[in-house]
């Protein structure tokens, strides 16, 4: 009874979500949204009415005797005309799904003018978020985290850096795959502001599953405000217990992968670290983000997320202190 | 040669001239499979090469099933650590190749193997001793696999092991080699078994069964066939290039160096599409052959069911690139693909309307066969109008790759192939081991396996819309798919039970189910017309059919042809189109070269997963084995 | 017969993520020789089956972290360049494994730097495994396959991967 409770619940918590295909927040995906009703009405109603005719067929039982029946031809007539107008009726129905589908197709494919451009490649496990500018100076580097202004068409070109990942909006977009050697690009727009959540939907590994994206639509004031943040370097450490935590995260095995602009660490083959304390959720969308999630993580980021590529630096507690007082301040 | 004159006469007695009882002594004598080690080895008598293909695919199913209660259990709540993200990947992997590869598509063979030579009334399939070898080959890939599996190096990468996860630099280890392998495996042993279908179906019939009057089952068999033989070639490139990138280092799929990583795609898909099909067609001709048995009429639409079965073969294999929708391909090209896969519910559309129309006119009895059919249309039907949703270019960007798609295809899967063949073990049974199923247990299968599958299934349409995507090991508590997952998975104990108390049936039945008689249900094919299980040599006559349904027309002894020798194995080739008699064929006795070139084989291909000269040196062995096989007989081999 | 394979090949496919912080100190204990060329390794290496060397995931690891960490650019893809070369079958400070960890680990004179500040233990032992890798003249049923980027030489797992150096060593230096 409990379960079949939480069967029901789930029908309103998918209704409205942050990962959601039926909660539009955009014409992107409302536009599919529309296609699904459409489709799904029709197989519902086709549904029903096989099992109707079904259920008539079975309760048309003629005489009890059981030996098998000749065919008579005048009943047989009647049958051929009305299977011949169900195919019929199949046919017209599926090329009207069909038209509809394409329609869907060409809308989809409309873009505004002017788009926000970022590109977003796709690592084993996490996004590494490149916000394009005709100017090099304003572009920026970021992970794992979208912002885009509410109203604004976005482009997103698709990169993979190692295998097929696949960048999965469902409450702005459809999906798109990231494919190594291939240039994909996806577009879309959000009309209200929220957080949405997206994920990894090409099996790409151990960690496929905890591979999340977070993109968070704003009112373009906001947005312009977000950006100029980002393009800053590194905040400066504002106590001692900051100041030794930079020193260990550029001193030590930290800045051989990972980037905190403004400081000595240039690595990048790992997330950049210049702002990820503004970030929602840390570790592609796995932990939210706290001091404490970002101590857990740096402690032993093997068993939250078992198979991933960093590795568990062992660190004395006071060093853990540090860092952790380090990187929360790297709003 | 140096046979003394009575002896030859032994051999070479023509059936009429002996008496019923000594022609059934006779025959059985020349037909017979000794019960000896050798015997069991060496046999080269369909049906029980049919009967071990079936219980071997049977246990493969009850493996993948276990599987599937094991991912299930994993993802009854979020972030549980029952499994690890290895173990999982591996789970899913082993779960999918081992249903499609070691399950769905040999079980299907192994009741056409059974099953066609009696329906189109002949003694034995063509190329017997290629039957033992793909049965033998066919266990061979089945226990790598799940060797693999116990030893942690199964196939941790989707049962489509996309490159490059699955390719050298990503693909760590043999796991990717070994999936590559076991597929060379039930490929050679699905290929041969369809080309044995082909020629049995087109030179084999009894005299009298002209092309329109061929049971339905062994018209789905024979596209089917076709299937497998024309979509088996692109996936045994796909496999091999893969292994050739890993194992010698070419570039098929490295974009580097001039590869294309959605080659592999293509390739795979263009033989996995039509591959569903050779799962799907074959349970459409149980249906065909159930629907007429238990609505006491011959089936309505003959003509249009057999052009819909033609169709849908051939449609088959325009619908692939709708499994690449999201690959970024032109959108144009993605179109037509849309269009011909909605094309391909028409001919399936037509089929269910025959049926429906068949039963209208009949008398539907509801016997347990009959509720699995039930079970089929409700299923099937709800799986194909979701399959017309996925179809959709748009509607298939926020669906693939999520729950929602592994409802699809379960639905069509289980519901459009595992309940007919369950409907098909109920009917069938009788015939293969002289003995009644139980009808009240059989009630219960049926309920608790529909119930539980629906329960089990149907949410996942729900749980991919809400944006739960595939081949996740675990997923976050604030994601709200807790609930539904814990349902689904207790739900999965339902349908688990249902299997079970299915093979409770089978097995019990064996022994203590109702004595049956040669034709319980009053069917009106030729597979009835004879014991059952039936003798060796399946007929004591060749019968003549002058219908579609003979049993039904002829109420009494059929008519039958003479003229076969009963002292060695003869049986008769008759004409493609009008099946009139045209020579009696030496069929082989049995041998046990089929097993050895197996044996080579299997030792070939394993090696070549660790090395490229075991191509070399291992085709030495086969080419010995092979020699073996085909070394004259001295028997002479067809007269006109 | 299935339990004999269940015990014969356990460890090698095994995809062992995170190596305990106990374990990797004491893998961190090796026992150089003063001149600092050889040593022993640590007991606890033969207790964990000497997983650098034979499990291919460790090997698949090493083999990324050669990449990553910039070995490339002296070492080139193996044949050298500004550094030695590794796949010649000269080994300047030994072929064991305890030099070849000691010298990523604490770095050599005339250019090599020590990676301990940059690199945990167990990544420089699947780095220090898969060196052993591409300088074996032998091929092994673990090895780590081709890249998937451009082809400047054979995979390892054609090893040698350089024959030409090991049949003519002078040319090659």
């Amino acid at each position: 009874m409990r379960g079949f409770g939480a069967g029901f619940a789930l029908l309103c918590a998918g209704c409205s979500g942050w990962q959601s295909a039926i909660d539009p927040a955009g014409p992107e995906s409302r536009n599919l949204q529309h296609l699904l009703w459409l489709f799904f009405g029709v197989s519902a109603a086709v549904w029903v009415l096989v099992m109707l005719v079904l259920a008539v067929a079975l309760m048309r039982r003629a005489a009890p005797s059981t030996a098998p029946l000749r065919p008579g031809s005048r009943g047989e007539r009647g049958s051929a005309i009305a299977v011949s107008a169900a195919v019929a009726a199949t046919a017209i129905v599926l090329v009207g799904l069909t038209v509809g589908s394409y329609r869907a197709t060409s809308a989809l494919g409309a873009r505004g003018d002017e788009p926000l451009m970022v590109r977003l490649r796709g690592y084993q496990w996490w996004w590494e978020v490149t916000y394009l500018d005709p100017l090099p100076e304003r572009v920026f580097v970021t992970a794992n985290e979208l912002h885009i202004p509410v109203g604004r068409a976005v482009t997103v070109d698709l990169v993979a850096a190692d295998v097929i990942h696949s960048f999965w909006l469902p409450n702005l977009a459809g999906k798109q795959d990231l494919v190594p050697g291939r240039d994909n690009r996806i577009s879309f727009t959000a009309d209200r502001p929220g957080i949405y959540r997206g994920q990894c939907a090409e099996f790409c590994g151990l960690q496929h599953a905890h591979m999340s994206f977070f993109v968070i639509a704003e009112p373009p004031a906001d947005f312009e405000r977000w950006r100029s943040t980002q393009l800053q370097p590194a905040v400066a450490p504002m106590d001692t217990e900051q100041e030794a935590g930079q020193q260990l995260v550029t001193g030590k095995a930290c800045a051989a992968c990972h980037a905190v602009r403004g400081t000595g660490a240039v690595g990048t083959l790992a997330p950049d670290l210049t702002h990820v304390a503004s970030r929602t959720y840390l570790a592609a969308g796995l932990l939210p983000m706290t001091r404490g999630s970002l101590a857990a993580w740096v402690a032993d980021p093997q068993t939250i997320k078992p198979g991933n590529n960093m590795p568990a630096v062992p660190l004395s507690s006071d060093k853990l202190r540090s860092i952790s007082a380090y990187l929360a301040s790297l709003k | 040669m140096s046979e003394t004159r009575p002896e030859i006469e032994a051999i070479e007695v023509i059936d009429r001239d002996l008496s019923p009882e000594a022609l059934e002594q006779r025959l059985a004598q020349t037909w017979a499979t000794p019960r000896t080690l050798y015997g069991w080895l060496a046999t080269a008598d369909h049906k029980i090469i049919g009967r071990r293909y079936i219980v071997t695919a049977f246990v493969f199913l009850i493996l993948g099933g276990v599987l599937a209660l094991a991912m299930r259990a994993q993802l009854a709540g979020p972030e549980n650590r029952l499994v690890s993200a290895d173990l999982y990947n591996q789970l899913f992997t082993m779960h999918g190749s081992n249903m499609m590869f070691l399950f769905a598509v040999p079980v299907m063979e192994a009741v056409a193997v059974y099953l066609v030579p009696l329906m189109v009334g002949t003694r034995n399939i063509a190329f017997p001793r290629l039957n033992a070898f793909s049965y033998w080959i066919y266990l061979a890939g089945g226990l790598l696999l799940w060797a693999a599996f116990l030893l942690q190096m199964g196939p941790d990468v989707g049962w489509f092991a996309y490159v490059p996860l699955s390719g050298p630099q990503y693909g760590a280890g043999k796991r990717s080699d070994i999936w590559a392998q076991m597929i060379t495996f039930t490929e050679l042993s699905a290929l041969a078994v369809a080309v044995e279908i082909v020629v049995t179906v087109f030179k084999q019939r009894a005299p009298g069964m002209t092309l329109a009057r061929i049971p339905l089952f062994v018209w789905s068999m024979l596209v089917t066939s076709f299937l497998i033989i024309l979509a088996m070639p692109a996936i045994v490139m796909a496999s091999t290039s893969l292994i050739l990138d890993r194992l010698v280092g070419t570039h098929f799929f490295n974009p580097a160096e001039g590869g294309d990583v959605l080659l592999y795609q293509h390739l795979f898909w263009f033989f996995g599409h039509p591959e569903v099909y050779i799962i799907f067609l074959p349970a459409v001709g149980m249906v065909s052959t159930i629907v007429p048995t238990f609505a006491r009429r011959p089936v309505f639409g003959y003509l249009a069911l057999v052009l819909a079965l033609i169709a849908t073969g051939i449609l088959a294999f325009t619908l692939w690139v709708h499994h690449m929708f999201v690959t970024g391909l032109p959108r144009v090209g993605e179109s037509f693909f849309t269009a011909s896969s909605m094309a391909i519910a028409v001919p399936s559309g037509i089929q269910i309307f025959c049926w429906l129309a068949t039963m209208w006119h009949g008398r539907p009895v509801l016997a347990t066969p009959m509720l699995f059919v039930l079970a089929f249309f409700a299923t099937f039907v709800l799986g194909g109008l979701t399959g017309v949703m996925v179809a959709s270019v748009p509607l298939d960007t926020q669906v693939h790759d999520t729950y929602f798609v592994v409802a699809h295809f379960h639905y069509v899967l289980i519901g459009g192939a595992v309940f007919p063949l369950m409907g098909a073990i109920y009917y069938w049974y009788p015939k293969f081991t002289g003995r009644m199923m139980s009808e009240r247990l059989g009630r219960w299968v049926a309920g608790l396996v529909f119930v539980g599958f629906n329960l089990a299934f149907f949410p996942m349409h729900l749980l991919g819309l809400a944006g739960m995507p595939r081949r996740v090991y675990t997923y976050q508590p604030e994601m709200g798919w807790g609930g539904a997952n814990l349902f689904v998975s207790l739900s999965s104990v339902i349908l688990a039970a249902g299997f079970l108390l299915f093979f409770i049936d089978a097995l019990r039945s064996a022994r203590y189910g109702a004595r049956a008689a040669d034709n319980p249900w009053d069917a009106g094919t030729l597979e009835w017309a004879t014991a059952s299980p039936p003798p060796s040599y399946n007929f004591g006559h060749i019968p003549v059919v002058t219908s579609a349904n003979p049993l039904w027309e002829e109420r009494g002894p059929l008519p039958v042809a003479t003229g076969l020798r009963a002292g060695r194995r003869e049986l008769l080739v008759t004409t493609v189109a009008e099946a009139q008699p045209e020579a009696r064929e030496t069929s082989p006795r049995n041998s046990i070269w089929p097993l050895m070139t197996a044996l080579t084989t299997t030792v070939m291909l394993i090696w070549s997963i660790f090395s490229p000269w075991a191509v070399v040196w291992g085709s030495i062995p086969i080419g010995i084995s092979l020699i073996g096989w085909f070394w004259p007989k001295g028997t002479p081999e067809d007269e006109a | 017969m299935l339990v004999l394979l269940a015990l014969m090949g356990c460890k090698r496919e095994e995809r062992s993520v995170r190596l305990a912080p106990p374990l990797a100190d004491a893998l961190d204990q090796v026992a150089l020789m003063p001149n600092g060329i050889g040593g022993a390794v640590p007991y606890v290496m033969a207790i964990l089956d000497h997983p650098y060397d034979k499990n291919a995931y460790q090997l698949a690891q090493g083999k990324r972290l050669y990449d990553w960490f910039g070995c490339p650019a002296c070492h080139g893809d193996g044949r050298g360049g500004v550094g030695p070369s590794l796949i010649d079958g000269w080994w300047r400070y030994g072929p064991d494994e305890a030099s070849i960890f000691a010298t990523i680990r604490d770095g050599r004179p005339n250019g090599m730097p020590p990676f301990s500040n940059k690199m945990t233990t167990e990544q420089i032992w699947q780095l220090t495994g898969y060196i052993r890798a591409l300088g074996a003249d032998y091929a092994t049923a673990a090895a780590p396959g081709r890249n998937d980027d451009i082809h400047t030489r054979p995979a390892e797992n054609r090893a040698p991967v350089d024959i030409g150096a090991l049949l003519h060593p002078q040319e090659a230096r």
